[in-house]
């Protein structure tokens, strides 16, 4: 199995070793992963990456030092959509239309301040791979509470008392609804789904237009588990319906990876402190609530069940 | 080449003359002719090669011109009023970063209450945003500080807003003399970008700075904004011998040879208030005017100088700092200090109330005169009894109500018949 990683991940990294992010960081290994494949899929290419307010503000490197093998604009919280576009405008003047433009984006800033940004860079089709780095709550200011705050979680502005209540944003639905090319959710948690992984990023570097990729990455400091669990609790987040892999590929949606055995919420929801507060009640309702989201996307995705197919643009 | 027209219409022109590669831009009155003419001239293929972006914010218009100015492009954008409120926290953004973004302010009121029409609390709310702010008092003027200010910009590695005032000259419609291409390609050149996002050589744009470089970057911005200072009156000289008509520059005067009373303005009003210097000074009036084009960066060193002979100033001020009083007045007290001069400020002309020759007579004759008690704020032609009458119902009751309701209500006219 080692040597099948080897085979699929043997460029150069992009982010280099070194970087400010915390142990264990699960969206280092995201974007690593990201960068690298759309680096791999069109080796002629060169990569500008957006970056607004988030962890990655800092782990890109205080100046002079960057923490990326490639060019990186670092951008104010809900600008990176517009300016990934009009970047890509820019480039394109000067005939550097070999340049991917790639927008590295929190949920805060994705689903809650800069939402407004990326549906209209998602509307206008502006040639962006818009990459969403899930870790679901602002973990940069302190683990404050987000659009993609999934239900029952804590934060510190949800505390246990009285936590997160009301369902995380779907957000890559509501970008699928947009219409866009191509859409598809992203998790390192084990060698299929990174394999599953990578191809997602290899096809959304194939394809011109708005592309969204939805990455979730563990945060230990945030989720509260030990710094090793980081691929282990994503891995749970897929196998217990939490978080499905699927795509939509010019409104063809498909599920990409199905958990033979689904394990129950209660496993994923039991390995962080975020959770630990939870009565059996609420982890009965929470399971509800993963059931019916999975029933309705695996309904989406049955071939027969295919939403209109989004014009090719 | 001379043409009637209106105002936005050759604005854009000019600025399409500047060849800028890309344009961002969400609607907003009455910023709308300049876009929409913009945006024709880029679908019509005149302007090339050049991207309109029609983007879903004023912040996202700035967001944009950010972008496309650190990947190298020429990028304009123009709003008003709201708009440059929402673009506020990306205005810093592009000071900071020093990017040579021009921008067409189209000025016009803040709400609440909410108003279309023309003063200056828009941009004078932004002035320390980083920016470089020059006013044109007349559409030529508009059209000719836009030729400059590209220049500037790109000259300093700063973003110049050019405030031009809504309505007032933005829709009126005149003969204006237009720049040939040619004539703008020599005076302008093509954009070399000091910073440039190059996807061949790995740089970061926007990083994080600590203390312990964060002031001098911050000085950096100052420095740059204080040699303006000097390019602002060269960039001017340049341009009149290339196009061969004044205009730019940091100040104007007019008529202050001798004069010991002088009126302090920035933009349209100073064509109003040219002409009652005119008729003053046929009675015999030792007054003039003295026009502000650049109030960011602040030349105090020359507006001491022009008004060292006066023994009376007055502002004429189309936006007042709530809790403080005149803000223009504040920058040209400084310029003063330690003078003996007699300062009047006095607002005028808010949320579009036209400022009349009658008005400004009126008021000069009363600084003249000696009626008008200095060094405290005046409003023209402002309604006392209408004031007084809201105030009094304030203390008569707790929940007296909205002061706009009540004070349209005592007017007895709905807003659009108001004036």
């Amino acid at each position: 199995m080692a040597r099948w990683v080897d085979e699929i991940v043997t460029e150069e990294r992009l982010l280099h070793p070194g970087h400010a992010a915390c142990a264990g960081c699960g969206p280092a290994i995201n974007v690593r992963h990201v960068l690298d494949g759309l680096a791999a899929a069109r080796p002629d290419s060169r990569i500008v990456l957006v970056i607004p307010a988030s962890c990655w503000t800092i782990i890109a490197g205080v100046w002079p030092v960057n923490a990326f093998g490639v060019t990186v604009h670092l951008t104010p919280f809900a600008s990176a959509a517009v300016e990934a576009a009009a970047i890509k405008s820019a480039l394109r003047l000067v005939g550097r239309t070999d340049t991917q433009v790639v927008v590295w984006g929190g949920d805060g800033s994705t689903c809650d301040i800069g939402f407004t940004g990326v549906s209209a860079a998602a509307e206008r089709n502006d040639d962006v791979v818009y990459v969403l780095n899930d870790n679901e709550a602002y973990m940069n200011t302190g683990v404050q509470k987000s659009g993609g705050t999934p239900e029952g979680a804590w934060t510190t502005t949800t505390p246990a008392a009285a936590p997160r209540s009301g369902q995380k944003k779907e957000i890559a639905r509501i970008m699928a609804a947009h219409g866009i090319p191509y859409v598809a959710t992203l998790a390192a948690g084990s060698v299929p789904m990174l394999k599953d992984f990578r191809a997602k990023v290899t096809r959304a570097a194939g394809i011109p237009g708005f592309r969204f990729l939805h990455a979730l990455g563990a945060c230990p400091p945030g989720w509260k588990y030990p710094t090793g669990e980081s691929a282990e609790i994503v891995r749970l987040a897929v196998e217990s319906h939490v978080f499905p892999l699927w795509e939509c590929d010019h409104g063809a949606w498909r599920i990409t990876y199905r958990p033979k055995r689904p394990v129950p919420v209660r496993d994923y929801l039991g390995v962080q402190g975020r959770f630990s507060h939870l009565s059996r009640e609420e982890i009965d309702a929470i399971q509800a609530h993963v059931d019916e989201r999975w029933d309705a996307l695996t309904a989406v995705g049955e071939p027969d069940r295919e939403l209109p197919r989004a014009s090719s643009r | 080449m001379r043409d009637q027209l209106e105002g936005s219409r050759a604005i854009a022109r000019a600025v399409a003359a500047c060849r800028p590669e890309v344009i961002s831009a969400y609607p907003i009155s009455p910023q709308t002719h300049i876009v929409e003419a913009l945006s024709d001239l880029v679908r019509t293929g005149e302007l090339a090669p050049c991207e309109y972006l029609p983007v879903e914010s004023e912040f996202a218009a700035m967001s944009a011109a950010i972008g496309a100015s650190a990947a190298g492009a020429r990028a304009y954008t123009a709003t008003a009023s709201q708009g440059l409120l929402y673009m506020a926290e990306a205005l810093f953004n592009a000071s900071g970063l020093g990017l040579p973004i021009v921008m067409t302010l189209a000025n016009r009121a803040l709400g609440a209450p909410i108003n279309i029409w023309n003063d200056h609390s828009d941009s004078m709310s932004l002035r320390d945003s980083g920016w470089i702010q020059l006013y044109a008092e007349s559409n030529q003027a508009a059209i000719d500080l836009h030729l400059q200010a590209f220049k500037l910009a790109e000259e300093l590695s700063l973003p110049v807003m050019v405030c031009v005032d809504g309505y007032v000259l933005t829709h009126a419609v005149e003969p204006l003399e237009l720049p040939a291409q040619e004539q703008v390609d020599g005076f302008l050149p093509r954009y070399e970008p000091r910073q440039v996002l190059d996807p061949d050589a790995p740089v970061t744009i926007g990083a994080m700075v600590g203390p312990e470089a964060f002031t001098e970057v911050r000085y950096l911005a100052h420095a740059k904004q204080m040699h303006a200072l000097d390019l602002v009156p060269e960039i001017a000289s340049e341009f009149a011998g290339a196009f061969g008509r004044p205009s730019g520059g940091l100040l104007r005067r007019y008529r202050t040879a001798e004069a010991d009373t002088i009126v302090v303005a920035l933009g349209s009003v100073l064509g109003t208030i040219a002409d009652v210097v005119d008729e003053l000074r046929d009675e015999g009036a030792r007054i003039g005017a003295l026009g502000i084009t650049c109030f960011r960066p602040f030349p105090l060193e020359e507006i001491r100088e022009a008004l060292r002979h006066a023994e009376r100033v007055v502002l004429v001020e189309r936006a007042f700092a709530v809790g403080m009083g005149g803000i223009v007045g504040q920058n040209v007290r400084l310029a003063l200090q330690g003078q003996p001069t007699v300062v009047y400020d006095v607002v005028a002309g808010l949320g579009g109330r036209a400022v009349t020759t009658r008005s400004l007579r009126r008021l000069f004759a009363d600084v003249l005169e000696g009626r008008l008690e200095p060094n405290r704020l005046h409003f023209l032609d402002m309604d006392w009894k209408l004031v007084e009458r809201e105030l009094h119902r304030l203390q008569e009751r707790r929940r007296s109500g909205p002061h706009a309701e009540n004070i349209l209500r005592d007017v007895g006219v709905i807003a659009g018949r108001s004036h």
